[in-house]
């Protein structure tokens, strides 16, 4: 076995932590922690879709979605339950979707058991169609009621008031239990199938998350979900804090907030690292070797008798489940639900890019690209904005060129990402660390 | 009972709107299905390729009402400016062509790198439409708004539910019938559209017969650029112009040229206006309609609407599903690469 890192991918790694510590002593530590939080959750979803592309070749465009569900579960776990929404109708809804996957399952059994012809059309329709019906009339009264229950502030089930630490490992469970679903259909279909499935199933899995309302407020936005780590105020207050502020020489305020980062961020390493070292160990195993051939030979590998299809499924989602971790991990960083922030250019193919460019099949490379690139998606607007002035420099101060110039450096990052995207594809096909 | 206010309801709300709406689907869908065809590969860019061309024409329509012009007749002015934009537009993916696809396709890269290539041709081309026109809604249509005014058709029949056709929706359709006439002429009758067909049926033959595919890339390209131009404008005139809607148009567009058979342009037509009357017709509320078939003085409870609007993305993706399941190829035949 090769070693895991070797010079050239550790030099890569260090240059890439100058660029934060740069961040550090050139703007600010609390600006280059923030970044360097997103950038782990970042390295996190890039390890997801690693998995799925860089070991079995699968092209998954709906990261979006799963990172959605995610954030769906730090809701579901962490949120108090709102008792009056049960009594309103909880159980109801509940009840009601159990006779919707009942008409489903239903409807596949029909499918499955029955001989082709006439009947089984028949009979499928009345199940689909009766089944639609009664779970309209047992779901949606009892949305309603819930929904009523005092609007502004809750209006929704609530969670289970759990720690929010074990919205992680659910996220990752809620994500696999999608990622089942789609694989399930879409997996034995051709590789752009699947492209438009995901993309699809990740627009439609945002749109529930919108409109269901009685799950986590929809557009309404759940916020004050509980944190992992202390809170800046009461840290202010605490005496050995003050102390240690004091012993440090930094301002109590500056200080709590860096240190809340930092509690973050060391627990989003020890996630990180465990997962490094999960996917090194699988992708040297036996079982990574599989996955190798199977990607690389899909017919080959299935003549030597490994099943194609069930290792697809595995690995999709096995990955899938990581982006949902990482998805949990970062509505708990951003203590909020906000499914209108759910773009696919950032949530699924920024992730693309970083995984291609950082290399995909490597578990370093891909974490490399993470951070890189996640640095450079909010760097580039500070540098846009510098590079604008210099161009509009000679211009009149109120022209509307100048303006319109200057507005439009937002949108910089965009062209930066397509472009960084294009130029690794073409002369670095195989990213910055290489698959071995 | 009062089966003439159903129908016209009907129209109104529901046959009307889809119809131009499938026909802006299908021009969108002609172009994914043409790449998939010739080039083999499911673009991405698509949707911001019509964004592209659609701001393209709207600088030239806001240049040309600078200049005093308010329609062409009852007709907008974008209309006039169409040319302009399909030009430039053609333009631009011919030269990403050259500089991003012909690099794989001298390698014989897989088709999936194609279409990694085809994300950052999306994030750029994006970046590009933010970049000059922003990502505010933008509206461009003039001249006359309606055909058809509601009040005019009340009028005109006595009817108690009024008909509207939005000049727009004219257009889209007029435009529509016309780029297809004009596409499957191309195909079928000119030297040209024969060799990009034999291309598309069987490379390795096409190229013994000597047809140059640098030539037949182009031409498909500039076809594309065309139909993604038209697709986009219509699209925007009917509806309005915003940057993120566009690339929102892919999942529709791709479902419905896959549910027609990739590859397959008469498939991307059917798809189109399957797609967009499944949308429309899922997401509608028919109580009124229902109303007036209802003998006597029966009303119906609720909106009568099986899903609410906002989930008209997952109308496209079950149809989509569903063909894909118990008919792998799509409708009409497509290719399976």
């Amino acid at each position: 076995m090769t070693r895991s890192l070797d010079t050239r991918a550790i030099l890569l790694f260090v240059l890439v932590g100058l660029l934060f510590v740069g961040t550090g002593f050139l703007q600010s530590w609390n600006t280059t922690l923030s970044i360097f939080n997103m950038a782990l959750v970042s390295a996190i979803m890039a390890l997801g879709v690693n998995m799925q592309w860089g070991y079995a070749g699968l092209f998954n465009v709906g990261v979006m979605g799963f990172v959605a569900l995610g954030g769906l579960a730090a809701v579901l776990v962490s949120m108090d339950p709102v008792d009056e929404a049960w009594a309103a109708g909880g159980i109801q809804i509940l009840l009601g979707l159990v006779l919707g996957a009942a008409t489903i399952v239903l409807a596949i059994l029909a499918y499955s058991r029955m001989a082709a012809g006439l009947m089984r059309t028949l009979a499928m329709l009345v199940i689909l169609i009766g089944g639609f019906f009664l779970f309209r009339a047992v779901f949606d009264p009892a949305v309603a009621r819930v929904e009523a229950v005092n609007p502004a502030a809750t209006g929704y089930l609530g969670g289970l008031g759990l720690p929010v630490i074990l919205a992680w490992p659910m996220g990752g469970v809620l994500a696999a239990g999608a990622a089942w679903l789609i694989g399930k259909t879409a997996l034995g279909l051709r590789s752009d199938y699947l492209a438009i499935a995901t993309l699809g199933i990740a627009e439609i899995i945002i749109a529930v998350m919108k409109n269901e309302d009685w799950l986590a407020r929809g557009v309404k936005n759940v916020t004050t979900i509980p944190r992992p780590v202390p809170y800046e105020v009461n840290l202010q207050q605490t005496p050995w804090f003050i102390e240690l502020a004091d012993r440090i020489g930094a301002d109590v305020i500056t200080f709590s907030s860096i240190f809340v980062k930092l509690c973050y961020a060391s627990l989003f390493i020890v996630v990180l690292l465990a997962l490094i070292w999960l996917s090194e160990k699988a992708w040297n195993s036996p079982w990574g070797r599989m996955m190798r051939a199977i990607r690389d030979n899909e017919v080959s590998a299935s003549a030597m008798g490994k099943d194609v299809k069930a290792r697809h499924l595995q690995v999709f989602v096995l990955g899938s489940a990581v982006i949902g971790m990482a998805g949990a991990m970062m509505t708990t960083l951003d203590s909020q639900l906000v499914p209108g922030t759910y773009q696919p250019l950032r949530f699924t193919f920024l992730v693309w890019v970083m995984v291609i460019v950082g290399g995909s099949g490597n578990n370093w490379g891909a974490v490399l690209g993470g951070f890189l690139i996640w640095w450079l998606w909010i760097q580039v607007e500070p540098l846009g904005a510098l590079l604008m002035q210099g161009i509009t420099a000679g211009m009149d101060a109120d022209s509307w060129l100048r303006g319109h110039l200057m507005e439009s450096v937002a949108h910089m990052r965009l062209l930066t990402m397509g472009i960084i995207l294009l130029l690794v594809l073409r002369f670095s096909p195989r990213g910055l660390i290489p698959e071995r | 009972m009062d089966i003439l206010n159903a129908i016209v309801t009907l129209l109104n709300f529901v046959i009307i709107p889809a119809t131009a709406y499938g026909a802006q689907l299908a021009l969108g869908a002609l172009g994914v299905t043409l790449i998939y065809g010739i080039l083999r590969f499911s673009n991405f860019a698509h949707g911001d390729t019509m964004a592209f061309g659609t701001m393209v024409v709207i600088l030239c329509t806001w240049g040309l009402q600078g200049m005093g012009m308010d329609g062409i007749g009852p007709l907008p002015t974008a209309l006039l400016a169409l040319p302009v934009g399909i030009a430039v537009t053609g333009l631009l993916v011919v030269g990403t062509d050259r500089a991003v696809y012909r690099f794989y396709r001298a390698k014989k890269a897989k088709p999936v790198i194609y279409v990694i290539a085809s994300l950052g041709v999306m994030f750029i081309m994006n970046g590009i439409v933010r970049f000059i026109i922003g990502v505010d809604d933008q509206r461009f249509a003039d001249g006359e708004r309606f055909i058809i005014s509601a009040r005019t058709f009340r009028d005109m029949t006595g009817l108690e539910e009024g008909l509207a056709f939005r000049t727009s929706q004219g257009i889209t359709i007029v435009v529509a019938v016309i780029a297809v006439a004009l596409l499957f002429w191309f195909l079928n009758r000119t030297r040209t559209g024969k060799s990009m067909r034999a291309f598309s049926d069987n490379e390795d033959l096409a190229l013994l017969s000597g047809i140059n595919p640098e030539r037949v890339v182009m031409i498909t390209w500039l076809i594309v650029a065309a139909l993604a131009t038209t697709a986009g404008t219509l699209y925007g005139l009917d509806k309005s112009f915003k940057a993120f809607t566009y690339f929102q148009l892919l999942l529709p567009i791709f479902a419905a040229a896959i549910v027609g058979g990739l590859g397959n342009p008469v498939g991307a037509i059917l798809g189109g206006f399957l797609i967009a009357f499944s949308e429309v017709g899922v997401t509608y509320a028919f109580r009124k309609v229902v109303e007036y078939l209802a003998p006597g003085d029966w009303q119906p409870e609720g909106l009568l609407q099986l899903l609410s609007t906002d989930y008209k993305f997952a109308v496209s993706f079950a149809i989509l599903l569903i063909v894909l399941l118990f008919r792998p190829t799509g409708i009409m035949k497509g290719k399976s690469v």
